[in-house]
């Protein structure tokens, strides 16, 4: 493939480019898409949720619909839209940030989208084949090892082929950081998200084969007749709930610490100052992180661990305020004394500050253990999370949508649209759930079917239903925006932010070999440094030369594929054993693909100075 | 004038009450008016959390709100390079001590109260009630006092009532918000609580871990009555006599019915142990049926008939012979008809 050849094409041409790409920038189009899908159907799940509780007694869901819902819409939330809408922008940025042509394995990288991608279709099949899983996000046995169907199972494979995707994903970006960082980039010169990209990779690939183990228990006991969680057999319910927050209290920080990197490189660009602590900032993200696996049992307070336990675990989770505060008061300072621009980038990431405030203020409430016996599993509880998952991943991802949106895209986003869906999304937000805290103490449970009638939870509930159909208002005109920006808007300069890092030192949207010369980084916040004390453009490190590119592949969508099968033959073979065909064709699909790509080489194809020369022009 | 300002003060005060007392819920359900040992624990964290909390958001909201007057782009100042500052050590140092003693203040409290709800070490000279859950409802064996019942928990107040929970199904979670946080109840193991309640009164339990598609509907009640009025019960419940036939003719028709059609293979009358379903000794007595709905006779009948449509998922439906309306309707008047006792939800100040 030649540069030429990147240009115009038909449809059928594209759709082929996207199935085989291992660009970074296409891929990352592609869990933007995906990501933004699973965001919007997460999305109308909550609007169903939202419209039953709108009165008490409401009939609009039956009881084992409503269990569906809450299930898919924690499950796809977490797993198929936040999280791989960080990747995605991992995916289009980091590399650019280090200076890189490309991730490390870009082989692997589209073979983690398309697992994700097929994972997620999978888990969603079982809307249409019989019922989705029903025994919430946290799936707790024995609940979700006897509950009926083969919605459970679906859960299982469907988040087993994802995560493995998820996985894959964080080793290529830590190698990527660890070996293909341009000359002068050092550790300690990184910008503040691709530091947030490096931690949560290692948070990934600790946290992660917790969740693959618990799976495993969980599918071997549903399909197999083992008895991990089965009590009258001699098994534990209770490890279920240790193996999944082993998992689930990391995710937590795997979703939120890109979004603290967002937020420090755009506070720093639209303040025009260098990040307030920079060192100390990435200690705290370190310790963050650390801590992260060390507070898993505050999710399990009432399980009645005891005492002992519950202390430790109460007083772990509380220091990782320590770290949360130096983060807020360093980005306060980072403005402080800033010259600001507020434009939509940058009210999303202002409105983060007093919202996830909040949402950390009540993390150190329920950590107080005694006063968790109330909070659990109340409606204070899912305030609480979705302070901190929407008032800080949420606003995170849209803050870096709008910032590197014509970067990725060539772009930029209609500023006029983009205030007007922030206000309706950030009122909806806080109307939604600051009175949430109240129905949760006011003795609402979370997971609630139905609540009744005169227990003093009828304003409360129809106040936070209002709110989730105004940010529903809010998310679709973010979408129109979308629209509106790919037909009609502006074309975006290299740098249209004044920018620090990288990135904003090639065209908007880059080459597919993104640096033409790897640049030479001086210091932290590179091209600023540039700009200031140099000569307004990046050094170059190396001389033109050759530029050496991998190939593209179909094998990763047809390995996928294959796992997709598989994983109806899984779920199917219990009913009948013929469905192993299914299973072993699946499997045999993507042995076949890890053959090939094994033992076919593969030499990429090269640049030439000459071509690279002729683009200039 | 000053008269005017007073008589605002006072409406304006009294409004503000009002509008508190309606904010903080239901009173006998709601957490924020602690009525138990527990709640008020829980309570007493929750206001200093808050506190430190508030302290802390409106340190950081003040800060955010200058930040942004002051340093804000202004008209004129487009080419402005402000000062490259790398950080400060003393400010950060600050920063960093200051929330460090703040979760102290927090934590010491912390540990000294989640050390004493877990103190079962008394357990033997308190009043013992095994707990069972099951989906959808719980049963309350009263140790040593061969009692048994189910859905309504009679508790003496004033005094620490330790609840030995286990579930016979899936993980289930009690909570009486008035009373006292929640505690999990397992298959797998034993978990012991006490629930003191300081007031007179009926309180809402709920259960707070989903247990499956009724999980919202699995509603029962703690009846906290003085001590006096605790032991007249124990003894009117412990003087049931399950063969004891009604006074009229409908009841006895309703009984026969009852033994007929086998209902009792799985709801027991009186102190026997089998809880398959819910113990029955003293339905009449009881604040709601299956948990939810008020006691008439015609919801009762609608619920004999037809409990998938009231509770989806509960262990009845399918389980008994068809029934005609009027078995129902004789079945529901027996049941409404065993009152054993004159210590009632109602007596108790429902």
């Amino acid at each position: 493939m030649s540069i030429a050849a990147a240009q115009k094409k038909g449809f059928g041409a594209v759709i082929w480019d996207y199935l085989t790409t291992v660009d970074h920038k296409k891929i990352a189009h592609l869990y933007l898409f995906g990501g933004g899908f699973f965001f919007l159907l997460g999305g109308l799940e909550a609007l169903f949720i939202r419209i039953q509780l709108i009165k008490p007694e409401n009939d609009f869901l039956s009881a084992g619909l409503y269990n569906e819902m809450i299930t898919m819409h924690g499950t796809t939330m977490i797993f198929l839209a936040a999280m791989p809408l960080l990747l995605g922008i991992m995916n289009a940025i980091m590399p650019l940030q280090i200076g890189a042509r490309d991730v490390a394995f870009p082989f692997l990288n589209s073979l983690g989208f398309w697992l994700f991608m097929f994972g997620g279709v999978l888990l969603n099949c079982s809307w249409f084949l019989g019922g989705a899983p029903d025994a919430g996000w946290t799936a707790y046995t024995p609940l979700s090892t006897t509950s009926p169907g083969h919605g459970v199972d679906f859960y299982i494979l469907g988040l087993q082929i994802s995560g493995a995707g998820t996985l894959m994903g964080g080793i290529n970006f830590l190698v990527t950081i660890v070996t293909m960082r341009a000359p002068g980039m050092t550790y300690m010169r990184m910008p503040l998200f691709t530091w947030t990209t490096f931690v949560t990779s290692v948070l990934i690939l600790f946290a992660f084969p917790a969740l693959t183990v618990g799976l495993f228990l969980l599918m071997f006991d549903r399909m197999f007749g083992s008895a991990f969680f089965e009590v009258s057999l001699g098994g534990n319910a209770v490890i279920w709930q240790h193996l999944f927050w082993i998992f689930g209290h990391p995710e937590v920080y795997i979703l939120i610490l890109p979004a603290f990197g967002v937020f420090s490189d755009i506070f720093a660009t639209f303040s025009k100052k260098r990040l307030f602590g920079y060192t100390a900032m990435v200690f705290a993200t370190i310790l963050i992180a650390f801590l992260g696996f060390m507070v898993w049992a505050h999710h399990m307070f009432t399980v009645g661990l005891g005492p002992v336990a519950n202390a430790i675990f109460a007083i772990a989770t509380m220091a990782i305020a320590v770290p949360t505060g130096i983060k807020i008061f360093n980005w306060l300072a980072t403005m402080w004394g800033g010259s600001i621009t507020i434009n939509s980038a940058m009210l999303w990431s202002l409105a983060f500050i007093p919202s996830f405030t909040i949402g950390g203020m009540t993390g150190v409430m329920l950590a107080s253990a005694v006063a968790d016996y109330q909070y659990h599993d109340s409606y204070f509880v899912v305030a609480h999370f979705h302070y901190v998952i929407v008032g800080g991943v949420v606003f995170g991802i849209l803050a870096a949508l709008h910032y590197w949106w014509p970067k990725m895209f060539g772009k930029i986003l209609n500023e006029a649209l983009g205030k007007l869906s922030f206000w309706l999304f950030f009122i909806g937000f806080h109307l939604t759930f600051f009175i949430q805290h109240f129905l949760g103490l006011m003795g609402m449970p979370r997971r609630y079917w139905v609540f009744l009638e005169d227990q003093g939870l009828d304003i409360g509930n129809l106040v936070s239903t209002i709110g989730a159909l105004l940010m529903g208002v809010g998310g679709l005109l973010f979408v129109i925006n979308i629209i509106y920006t790919s037909v009609k808007g502006e074309k975006a300069p290299a740098d249209p932010w004044d920018g620090r890092t990288l990135e904003w030192a090639i065209p908007s949207p880059p080459p597919f070999y993104n640096f033409k010369q790897t640049p030479l980084v001086r210091g932290l916040d590179p091209l600023w440094i540039e700009k200031t004390e140099g000569k307004g453009e990046m050094t170059a490190a190396e001389p033109l030369g050759d530029i050496h590119m991998p190939d593209g592949s179909i094998l990763p969508f047809i390995m996928s594929l294959g796992f997709f099968i598989a994983g109806f033959g899984f779920i199917y073979q219990v009913d009948q054993k013929a469905w192993l065909v299914a299973v072993f064709a699946g499997m045999g699909i993507a042995l076949a693909c890890m053959l090939i790509r094994s033992l076919k080489d593969y030499h990429g194809f090269h640049i030439t100075k000459e071509e690279l020369e002729r683009e200039a022009d | 004038m000053k008269g005017w300002m007073g008589k605002f003060k006072s409406v304006f005060l009294l409004s503000l009450l009002a509008l508190v007392l309606a904010g903080c819920g239901k009173e006998n359900l709601t957490a924020l008016v602690p009525k138990g040992y527990g709640a008020e624990s829980s309570m007493n964290l929750i206001i200093l959390s808050s506190i430190i909390m508030l302290f802390v958001f409106v340190i950081v909201f003040l800060v955010y709100v200058i930040t942004l007057v002051r340093f804000r782009k202004k008209k004129g100042q487009e080419n402005f390079i402000p000062k490259q500052v790398e950080g400060n050590k003393t400010l950060e140092t600050v920063w960093t001590v200051i929330p460090i003693i703040l979760v102290l203040v927090l934590a010491v409290p912390t540990v000294a109260a989640t050390f004493d709800l877990a103190d079962t070490s008394k357990s033997k000279d308190g009043i013992n009630i095994d707990v069972t859950g099951n989906q959808y409802w719980w049963h309350f064996s009263y140790a040593g006092e061969e009692i048994q019942t189910s859905q309504d928990l009679y508790i003496p107040t004033g005094e620490k009532v330790y609840l030995n929970m286990q579930s016979s199904d899936v993980i289930h979670s009690l909570w009486v918000p008035s009373i006292s946080g929640k505690m999990d109840v397992n298959p797998e193991n034993v978990n012991t609580m006490y629930i003191e309640a300081k007031e007179e009164g009926v309180y809402w339990g709920k259960c707070a871990e989903l247990c499956g598609p009724s999980h919202s509907l699995m509603d029962f009640k703690v009846i906290a009555v003085s001590p006096e009025e605790y032991d007249q019960w124990v003894e009117d419940m412990q003087g049931v006599d399950p063969e004891a036939q009604p006074q009229d003719a409908v009841a006895q028709d309703g009984k026969a019915a009852f033994e007929e059609n086998n209902c009792m293979s799985c709801h027991a009358i009186g102190s026997s142990p089998n809880a398959v379903g819910p113990n029955l000794t003293n339905f009449g007595d009881r604040s709601r049926i299956a948990g939810i709905l008020e006691p008439t006779k015609e919801k009762l009948v609608n619920w004999i008939m037809d409990p998938e449509s009231i509770k989806p998922g509960n262990k009845m439906t399918n389980n008994y012979p068809e029934l005609s309306k009027e078995e129902a309707s004789n079945i529901a008047e027996y049941l409404l008809q065993l009152q054993p006792s004159e210590i009632t939800p109602e007596s108790a100040g429902n």
